[in-house]
């Protein structure tokens, strides 16, 4: 038989038995649609950590202190105090495939404006800062060389941080009080939103890292220093630089680094990579109700070979061989998956996008995922379809005829 | 030339321990253009010789041919295309697709040809419905036909592959008297314009329609001769319709 005459028949034969056909791809809707949102949204989420995480800038290498495995067991990145401005002063001194490097020197405490105060983490940096985050100011300017130098009390206000101390006006030559001293502020940095890890990245202060370490920590260590390249193909060459330059200031040995080296890519992986086993997880459990789906058509398909026996037997008696039975059985089965899968999949793509209407996350629908579903969902009906199928071409035809 | 020509052709069946000797050897030849009426009592071994002249089951042992093509051996694929080449059926229960339309049920055959020859079924399916009397009712489902007319689409059905021989089975079992001496005239009729009928029945008032009497009894064949006053259907038809008036 032709394959239009089949599929022309299938249809047929579906539509003889139209509230049975919903009901029985009703299962195979629900699957497919449950697969495809939890997909488009584990997708959305995976979009937005990426462009989270470019939005640290471009380039970033971060360096942390610890993280080496003593005896077996990894230390906190803070059980080593051992970073220093001596290592920084060699990366930028030595590292030649390094453009940009800046200690950060991290401290949580409260800031006094004139109307209020707030909460918030300073950073002392140093003016590489700018230029390894690509971070612009909204107004000012950020500090320079010379502040860094003098230790001068400049800072950089968050949007965050301005906008609950200076609520409606620019803080730009206004002073603030952080513990006992007061400070200038020279600048307001731009909007960045949120962090990766869902924290504001705006709402921070910065300052020159030499006044930091003078009036706030006190302490020598540095728990953080960023670097960046100048080009993205330098990035791996530039971790490599790093180690082996830290490795000889710190005396140690390949392997027992003291120190982690890590680039955007490894920060954005691992991220990536929770989000991923999370899309997974929640797509299999999506996808068992696509094999009970599966199991319907099955069902319903034995229900049909048994009572279409006679028309069965009819067929065969004017030169239907088993293999035409069998196609005939296998592509009603098919057609009802796809059909399923092709409903499923516009339910699935409009309820996520009313749930990320309601819900604010992005949903990501490729055209992959909807040929992957359409297909699937296809080849689901082939894999239920097939043993009712069989059936029906084993049939005797004697036996089909009489069959009443 | 003959149509059917079987040798010795025996059926035994075997349920757990017993063996029925269905078909205890047949020797039949029916001339291309015959009318023959198989006769038989239930348990006869009528239906069995009939299930094997029309290639849904295959001899014990034996030997036979349809339209000169060997049977006794063929596998299932085999089967079903000599079926759908060189047989046409008419059941009992006219067996008719239900929810589809007479034109599409008599198209079906065509659908399982192999041969790959171009056809316009749906001219051949017109035609075939037009030479049996119902080419107003091309898209008449089988429920909103009455049972002759459903005996005739099926009759249809039959005739349109042009095949070798038209088997029916107890084709006026389910009619009325009128209606059965109705579709025993087409049967005539069909049967001056030369194609060959084999009929199964076990009633001696249809079987006097048909040519020739073959009667099946315990296995083998007890009776084989020409009908003795072969009626005509088209008359008794007539004369009922006169009967009915009166």
């Amino acid at each position: 038989m032709k394959s239009k005459t089949l599929v022309k028949l299938a249809t047929q034969s579906i539509l003889k038995n139209k509230m049975r056909a919903a009901l029985t791809m009703l299962g195979i809707i629900i699957g497919v649609a449950a697969v495809v949102v939890m997909v488009a949204v584990g997708y959305g989420a995976r979009t937005r950590i990426r462009a989270q995480i470019n939005n640290l800038g471009t380039n970033m290498i971060v360096i942390t202190p610890g993280a080496a495995q003593a005896a077996g067991v990894s230390q906190g990145a803070q059980a080593f105090p051992n970073l220093s401005l001596k290592d920084v002063d060699k990366i930028r001194a030595e590292a030649q495939t390094v453009s940009a490097v800046s200690p950060v020197i991290v401290s949580r405490t409260a800031v006094i404006g004139p109307s209020g105060n707030w909460r918030t983490q300073i950073n002392g940096v140093d003016t590489d800062f700018q230029t390894i985050r690509d971070w612009q100011t909204s107004s000012g300017d950020f500090f320079t060389a010379d502040d860094v130098r003098s230790i001068h009390k400049v800072v950089l206000l968050g949007n965050t941080v301005a906008q609950n101390l200076f609520p409606g006006q620019d803080p730009v030559g206004s002073e603030i009080q952080i513990r006992n001293s007061v400070y200038k502020v020279v600048g307001v940095l731009a909007a960045k939103g949120q962090t990766a890890s869902g924290s504001d990245s705006d709402d921070v202060v910065l300052m020159p890292y030499t006044t930091a370490s003078d009036t706030l920590s006190g302490r020598a260590f540095i728990p953080q220093i960023l670097a960046s390249t100048a080009n993205e193909q330098d990035i791996p060459a530039a971790q490599e630089e790093i180690r082996t330059l830290l490795r000889e200031s710190h005396k140690v040995s390949d392997g027992n680094d003291d120190f982690t080296v890590k680039n955007q890519a490894d920060l954005a992986s691992a991220a990536e990579s929770s989000t991923q086993v999370m899309t997974l997880l929640l797509a299999a459990i999506a996808s068992i109700s696509l094999l009970v789906g599966g199991i319907g058509i099955m069902n319903i398909m034995l229900v049909s070979v048994t009572e279409r026996t006679r028309e069965i037997g009819i067929r065969m008696a004017i030169g239907a061989r088993g293999s035409d039975v069998l196609t005939q059985f296998l592509v009603e089965s098919i057609v009802m998956g796809i059909l399923g899968g092709v409903v499923g999949l516009l339910f699935g793509y409009t309820g996520a996008k009313v749930l990320g209407h309601f819900t604010g996350w992005e949903t990501v629908i490729s055209p992959i995922i909807m040929l992957i579903a359409v297909g699937f969902s296809g080849a689901v009906g082939v894999f239920f379809g097939y043993y009712p199928a069989r059936k029906a071409a084993a049939l005797n035809p004697i036996q089909a005829l009489r069959y009443e | 030339m003959n149509v059917i020509e079987t040798t010795q052709l025996v059926k035994t069946y075997t349920t757990g321990s017993t063996e029925v000797h269905a078909l205890k050897g047949i020797d039949l030849a029916v001339e291309k253009g015959e009318f023959i009426a198989i006769m038989g009592t239930s348990g006869s071994g009528k239906s069995t010789l009939m299930n094997l002249l029309g290639c849904l089951d295959t001899p014990t042992s034996g030997s036979y041919l349809i339209d000169g093509v060997r049977v006794d051996g063929m596998d299932r694929n085999a089967l079903a295309a000599l079926r759908n080449e060189k047989i046409g059926f008419v059941f009992q229960g006219f067996n008719l697709l239900p929810r589809t339309s007479a034109l599409e049920n008599v198209e079906l055959p065509m659908l399982y040809d192999r041969s790959g020859r171009k056809r316009d079924t749906q001219a051949l399916a017109t035609a075939a419905l037009q030479r049996v009397g119902l080419g107003e009712r091309l898209d008449h489902q089988p429920s909103e036909l009455s049972g002759g007319q459903q005996q005739r689409v099926a009759i249809a059905r039959a005739l349109v592959t042009e095949p070798a021989i038209i088997l029916a089975d107890e084709p006026t079992g389910n009619l009325d008297t009128q209606t059965s001496v109705e579709v025993m005239a087409l049967f005539q009729e069909l049967n001056e314009q030369g194609i060959t009928i084999v009929l199964v029945t076990h009633e001696p008032d249809i079987a006097v329609y048909a040519k020739r009497i073959v009667e099946v009894r315990d296995g083998r064949i007890r009776r084989d001769e020409p009908v003795k006053s072969r009626r005509s259907a088209a008359y008794d038809l007539e004369h009922f319709e006169e009967r009915e008036v009166a």
